[in-house]
């Protein structure tokens, strides 16, 4: 097993040395069929070299997961092969990539919650071949290592302990101390937020100075930029071209990524507010001293006011887990609140109850969306109907209409643009983006009063984001409420007019988003202005 | 090395093929088995088809175990279909062959049909009633619907023996001599017992046909209905559904109701169509309500598939009686019946996993993958 630490290979070494020597991981025109007649990998090649960190960029669905899986031996390649310092490898199992220096870390981290860091890190592996270990020696090592990338963690915390950033950072961890030459990292930044996101970065930046190679997937393309050397563009499956990120622009990856051009300029949404027909605003949703229970007993919302009006979007921000899951459940009906009201286009809502939300005009795009927003094993036009079935036309009397209901699917699946076989797909078969697109398109065609989005665009492509927002934006045209939830502080300011800054529950500040002030938002967010 | 990988997509005639292709495999080790203990597999074979199907009176008694095998595994397939686990189909059986005996004896003087359909509905009416105990206890309270109803089969049969045995109910007769002495159940006048259908020689009892109609309108209700609907929806995703607006703990009920409602009916098709008199002894040995949960999962709660399975299972039932003797134990029936099962459950594991077969073996994703596969948690 390689160690880390024997490489100390300094920055400008390493980059003389990726002249000459072969790549650190190289793809060669592999293909990857799955049953069915998936095309998952259709002759891609890439290579990384020594010392770099190499993006893979492409849609959801255009094929890098499953070049990741065959690069770390989850998948065996049909056609082509893996080299590994040029040399071609075959690899059966992760055990064997890892042998080898490859090790990936995955969106959803392995990790078992009740064992410490430096447990978890051991787990399954041991530099001391033997029965027993030292704990407090491997702490010691694992500290050292975790000072060296900058990665502040502490062996000693259990797992459940740690924010979803720390989680990764162990994972991460875990990787470097088995010997980790090559890492893989998929989509590392959805679970992160901006502080820690450029804590990662500063950390990636540590290991290919010291010699390692960082294989970094991601669909975003401002983290592209900031963190890659080289990028490789996947495309439906086939590797489109790789560039240097020093001779390219947002502009052109997002061209090669989705195969046309499309705008990215943020440009927040009021400064449109004037051409607005200047009828006084109807609120859709008021809330008034709300306060909820969250799942550990703990108030997740304490004296919430706030008010949608029609036609109005109104950005929810803060960092995760303050509160904005339970605002969003308690709007839907789907979690009851203890005190103060919710009035829903000026009547008083039932709590806790989802049917009377629906009822009142409340669409909700839910943050889980496969969890929640779908029934994965129904069929497009089932989950199409998940509401409307009770009123509507695709029943008559105690009998449903599937004939009618897959009929109105197809005109759905049209005016959405949801890519399916038919309607009688099942949504389980589709890909994130088509499936967020199913439940936009249920929701949005029952005629809503007040949409709740949730993160409605987190995990989705650039073509697909662009497209839900786009959807929004149309609805809130249309004079529909629309309570916008999402952890991006960007989709924030670019979709709202005004911005709501939640921190540990309570909203510590309204502010109009032409008025929008990173900094000051950022403060709020944090907590440091109240 | 042997790895296990998902197979992503099952194509249509693999559900057909497997099951029969699980049973040609579980055929040849069973006639191993049996080569083993010193039989002749294909005579016991033959054995086995004649005193099922073909010997005299074979078919109609292999349809007099498959009858409450219809009724149990059509309650189980329904209910586990919702992922409300109902393993409470045998007391729902119970009770409803004392519904429907109380209700023979208290209306023995109606009209024919109007009698049979009553001793039904007062079947469904007591298996329902047993059935929704836990059903509320499951959606109002959160207990386990597994541990309540498995209880309540324990309460219903003592219910049962207490009626016969240990009181002077209703249901006890206590008019001839032998009867107090021996405890024994009130015969039902002959208006009372079900008439079956006479094909030739054999009997096709009617509470089997009512099973299938049954089996025919489950099949109607969870495929055409917005009650099916939001069943389905349920046993899909429960948190989809609870968003969805629906009002998922009535539907729990409803479904436990319904399922009991199912079992229920069996029971009065054991007195209507067979028994004529409450018989806890003889309810309780044939435990019907146990193998319905079998036949349920063979036909993979397929309510038309548990038709086929309920008679094949009579089947295999009946000729393990026939066959039992000095020189065939009853383990050796028993152990047929298991390879059977274990072949067929392992048929439909196998057709949605492929097997590899080497040195170094290629692993399925454990992550971002958490369609089709069966979990008992709910």
């Amino acid at each position: 097993m390689l160690d880390i630490r024997a490489v100390g290979v300094s920055p400008a070494s390493a980059e003389s040395a990726t002249a000459e020597s072969p790549p650190a991981v190289a793809a060669v025109g592999v293909t990857k069929r799955f049953a069915g007649g998936v095309v998952a990998n259709d002759r891609v090649s890439f290579e990384a070299k020594r010392g770099e960190v190499h993006a893979l960029l492409g849609e959801n669905g255009a094929g890098k997961t499953t070049l990741c899986n065959i690069l770390t031996g989850l998948y065996r390649p049909d056609e082509g092969e893996v080299l590994v310092n040029g040399k071609p490898v075959r690899l059966h199992s992760p055990h064997e990539a890892q042998a080898v220096g490859i090790f990936m870390v995955h969106q959803h981290l392995s990790l078992v919650d009740s064992l410490t860091v430096a447990e978890n890190v051991v787990l399954g592996w041991s530099r001391h071949r033997g029965l027993g270990f030292s704990g407090r020696q491997v702490e010691a090592e694992i500290g050292e290592i975790a000072s060296r990338y900058h990665m502040p963690v502490d062996p000693k915390a259990r797992i459940w302990q740690l924010s979803l950033g720390e989680r990764q950072r162990v994972d991460i961890l875990k990787a470097l101390y088995r010997g980790a030459r090559i890492l893989i990292l998929d989509e590392p930044t959805t679970v992160l937020t901006p502080p820690e996101i450029e804590q990662l970065f500063s950390s990636i930046r540590d290991m290919v100075a010291g010699g390692s190679t960082v294989v970094f997937i991601s669909h975003k393309l401002p983290e592209v930029l900031a963190i890659a050397d080289r990028t490789t563009i996947l495309r439906k499956g086939r590797s489109i071209r790789t560039v240097d990120i020093a001779e390219t622009d947002a502009r052109q990856l997002a061209r090669l990524m989705v195969g046309h051009e499309m705008s990215f300029d943020v440009v927040p949404r009021a400064s449109d507010a004037a051409s607005e027909p200047a009828a006084a605003p109807r609120p859709v949703l008021e809330l008034d001293g709300v306060c909820v229970q969250g799942d550990f007993g703990i108030e997740a919302l304490k004296e919430v006011s706030l008010t949608v009006s029609a036609g109005e979007i109104l950005g929810i921000a803060g960092v995760a887990g303050n509160g904005q899951r339970e605002l969003a459940e308690v709007v839907a009906g789907l979690r009851p609140f203890i005190r103060g009201t919710i009035r829903i286009g000026g009547e008083e809502a039932v709590p806790g109850d989802a049917r009377d939300a629906i009822n009142r005009g409340v669409a909700y795009i839910p943050e889980d969306r496969m969890g929640t927003g779908v029934s994965p094993n129904l069929s497009v036009a089932e989950n199409l109907i998940l509401k409307s079935y009770r009123r509507g036309s695709p029943h008559a009397g105690p009998l449903l209409l599937m004939r009618q209901a897959e009929a109105q699917a197809t005109a759905l699946m049209a005016r959405f643009d949801i890519r399916a076989p038919g309607p009688r797909t099942l949504v389980r078969q589709l890909s994130g983006g088509n499936v967020q697109k199913v439940v936009l398109a249920r929701e949005l065609s029952s005629d809503p009063r007040l949409v709740v989005a949730a993160s409605p665009t987190r995990g989705l492509d650039v073509g697909a984001t662009e497209y839900v927002r786009g959807v929004l934006l149309d609805a809130a045209r249309k004079g529909v409420g629309i309570l916008l939830i999402s952890e991006d502080l960007d989709e924030i300011v670019e979709l709202s007019d005004r911005i709501a800054v939640l921190y540990e529950g309570r909203v510590v500040g309204v502010v109009d988003s032409a008025h929008a002030n990173y900094e000051q938002i950022g403060l709020m967010m944090a907590g440091a202005v109240s | 090395m042997i790895t296990i990988e998902r197979s992503l997509v099952t194509p249509r005639w693999q559900r057909i093929a497997l099951p029969a292709v699980s049973l040609v495999i579980a055929a040849i080790i069973a006639g191993i088995v049996l080569a083993a203990s010193g039989h002749d597999p294909i005579a016991t074979y033959q054995q086995i088809y004649a005193a099922s199907f073909t010997s005299t009176g074979a078919l109609t008694a292999t349809f007099i175990y498959a009858t409450p095998l219809l009724f149990t595994g059509l309650c189980v397939a329904l209910a586990f279909r919702m992922r409300v686990w109902n393993i409470g189909g045998e007391g729902q059986l119970y009770m409803g062959a004392i519904g429907a005996s109380g209700v023979g004896l208290a209306l023995g003087g109606w009209p024919q049909p109007l009698l049979i359909l009553m001793m039904m509905l007062g079947g469904a009416l007591a298996g329902t009633v047993w059935a929704m105990i836990p059903g509320l206890l499951r959606a109002y309270l959160r207990t386990n619907e597994i541990l309540t109803s498995l209880m309540l089969n324990y309460v219903a049969s003592l219910f049962m023996y207490y009626l016969i045995y240990d009181s002077t109910s209703f249901w006890r007769d206590q008019t001839s001599p032998s009867a107090l002495v021996f405890p024994q159940g009130k015969n039902l006048l002959p208006a009372a017992a079900w008439p079956g259908i006479d094909i030739g020689s054999f009997t096709l009892p009617l509470g089997f046909v009512a099973g299938v109609v049954l089996a025919v309108l489950l099949l109607a209700l969870i495929r055409l209905t917005r009650f099916g609907f939001e069943m389905r929806v349920m046993g899909d995703s429960t948190a989809a559904a609870n968003y969805a607006g629906m009002r998922t703990k009535r539907k729990i009920v409803a479904v436990m109701a319904l399922s009991g409602g199912l079992a229920g009916v069996g029971g009065a098709s054991q007195i209507g169509d067979f028994g004529h008199v409450l018989n806890p002894r003889g309810l309780q040995q044939a435990q019907y309500g146990y193998t319905g949960i079998v036949v349920a999962a063979l036909a993979l709660y397929n309510p038309l598939a548990v038709v086929v399975v309920a008679i094949l299972i009579g089947a295999l039932t009946n000729a393990g009686f026939a066959l039992q003797g000095p020189t065939f134990p009853a383990g050796l029936v028993g152990t047929m019946e298991g390879i059977i099962l274990f072949s067929v459950l392992g048929g439909e594991f196998l057709g949605r996993y492929r097997v590899r077969f080497g040195r170094a073996p290629e692993r399925a994703p454990a992550v971002e993958d958490e369609s089709g596969s069966i979990s008992l948690d709910s």
